[in-house]
């Protein structure tokens, strides 16, 4: 069997401030393989952002190590790591946080084309409004400014955004908690389909696991920056191990039936 | 940005502050035309009072030079010294805050001692060391005015960018690999920069207050005519020909008034484009 696409082994991350020491990832291991989605769920403050960021290299982590696409990607530096950073993209929570206030839609997704040179200035528009297609917007939307579309179409962007650098993983961070609940089955449904259609692997953040049910293979539970219960999807709901694990199925009433 | 513009035009403020500003960049512009030549030189007879001679509407001073022209010429001095110590002032400490902010650490540290260090040293201070240092001539002038001026737009630039940096929009860049440099210039200094250049008013009127000071102590540049140096030459017959140092002063009064009162409608302006989102 070939090497995982991820691989995290022992991850750990403590925050300080104010004199407390605080453990966000003690002993963090995963692994995620090609075309798989990854639920990680767990209550707020248990860590996952903090994981997420250390995935993403936005956060340096205390130890351990990371293997992804069979390179040691926390060893990476400077324009080494840039390039590489292609593999390995990102939606926020926060569809309004994650855009500059002052950009277009079409300089938005037109921007890591260019970076990664994905795409020659003259070729740069077709594939934006391909990208912006792919997502259920119209091409049109290019020249719109990010802060005149509506949440969920940001979010769509967002994704967009995201698909622009051809990744192999993307780390979904909580995308649809800040939307409402009449678009979020439509945002969910377009990342469902766009992994069928890719074969992205997906590394998906949740708190709760209904959501994660509709999306992931697999699921991770984590507690106070631990992973306390891995497995497939159907048996952590049927029969979760974990107190976490049970808290969390008890919570979504919708999976006790 | 038009947005911004119309507001700007709804408001008493901003439209007093405009006028004025345009009418003294009018006559900063048009005094090559209407007094070409030399204000410097000698037009008529020495304090000749005004409104009696009509060639020489403001009347002379104690050598006999056009008042009018020392004025209108005079503007131009003031405006360009005003906005080209802005310009070098916002641009230094833009550059430092940017660096400071964004850099952290030992850099940061250091960075801002030196912010403290220029700080501590009042800036009228600071501009008339240099200038008896260097003489003067109108790029030190502005230089050592900046000198002074600088230390604010860097604190305010380096605040906004520590906030910024932590901004998702920034970490999106990270994630999609844009370079730091790229990230400085094009995601976190645009949005820093709106509060610091509310500050713009403030460092335009000090430069002007300041260049007048320094030409009324007699540290000016000589060859060009200047507000404060009008004043200064006007003091010894202040008694006798009071206008000689009335008619400048009131050019100095318009002009930082002009650039307080738009500021303040710039900056109101602003303001309301933010609450509204």
């Amino acid at each position: 069997m070939s090497e995982p696409l991820l691989v995290a082994q022992n991850l750990c991350k403590t925050f300080t401030s104010r004199g407390r020491r605080v453990t966000a990832l003690d002993d963090v291991s995963l692994t995620l393989a090609q075309g798989e989605t990854l639920g990680l769920v767990g209550a707020s403050g248990s860590g996952k952002s903090t994981l997420a960021r250390v995935l993403l290299r936005l956060l340096p982590a205390d130890a351990g190590a990371v293997r992804l696409l069979g390179e040691d990607w926390l060893e990476l530096r400077g324009q080494a790591l840039r390039t590489r950073r292609r593999a390995i993209q990102m939606v926020f929570q926060d569809p309004l946080a994650a855009f500059n206030p002052r950009a277009t839609i079409g300089g938005v997704l037109a921007d890591p084309l260019r970076i990664h040179g994905l795409a020659d200035r003259a070729a740069r528009p077709v594939r934006v409004g391909a990208l912006l297609e792919r997502v259920g917007l119209p091409a049109g939307y290019a020249a719109r400014g990010v802060h005149e579309v509506s949440g969920g179409e940001r979010q769509r962007v967002a994704i967009a955004r995201a698909l622009a650098a051809r990744p192999a993983l993307i780390v979904f961070d909580e995308p649809v908690s800040a939307l409402d609940q009449s678009v979020r089955g439509h945002i969910l449904e377009l990342i469902a389909d766009l992994q069928k259609s890719d074969g992205l692997s997906y590394l998906f953040i949740a708190h709760d696991l209904a959501v994660v049910r509709l999306i992931a293979h697999r699921v991770a539970i984590m507690e106070a920056g631990r992973i306390v219960e891995t497995g497939a999807t159907p048996q952590i709901i049927a029969d979760p191990q974990s107190q976490a694990g049970r808290a969390l199925v008890a919570a979504a009433p919708r999976l006790v039936c | 940005m038009n947005r911004v513009a119309g507001r700007l035009l709804h408001s008493p403020e901003g439209v007093a502050g405009l006028c004025l500003l345009v009418l003294l960049a009018a006559m900063a512009l048009a005094a090559p035309l209407l007094f070409p030549g030399d204000p410097l030189v000698i037009v008529g007879r020495p304090l000749t009072a005004p409104f009696t001679d009509p060639t020489l509407p403001l009347g002379t001073d104690r050598l006999g030079r056009d008042v009018a022209a020392g004025l209108m010429h005079g503007a131009q001095t003031s405006l360009l010294v005003g906005l080209a110590t802005a310009l070098v002032a916002l641009a230094a400490g833009a550059l430092v805050g940017t660096v400071a902010g964004l850099a952290g650490g030992l850099v940061d540290e250091v960075l801002m001692r030196v912010v403290d260090a220029f700080q501590i040293v009042p800036g009228f201070l600071l501009a008339l060391a240099f200038v008896s240092v260097t003489g003067a001539s109108l790029p030190v002038i502005i230089f050592a005015i900046a000198l002074g001026a600088w230390t604010g737009p860097a604190r305010l630039v380096r605040a906004e960018v520590l906030s910024i940096r932590e901004r998702d929009y920034v970490a999106a860049a990270r994630v999609i690999g844009m370079h730091p440099a790229e990230i400085a210039l094009r995601e976190v200094l645009p949005n820093a920069l709106p509060p610091v250049l509310a500050l713009t008013a403030v460092i335009v009127a000090t430069a002007v207050l300041v260049e007048a000071a320094l030409s009324f102590l007699g540290l000016g540049d000589p060859n060009v005519v200047t507000w404060g140096s009008m004043i200064a030459e006007g003091r010894n017959v202040l008694r006798t020909a009071p206008h000689l140092s009335i008619v400048p002063g009131l050019g100095l009064v318009a002009t930082v008034l002009g650039v307080y009162l738009l500021g303040e409608g710039l900056a109101d302006a602003m303001a309301g484009r933010e609450a509204r989102g």
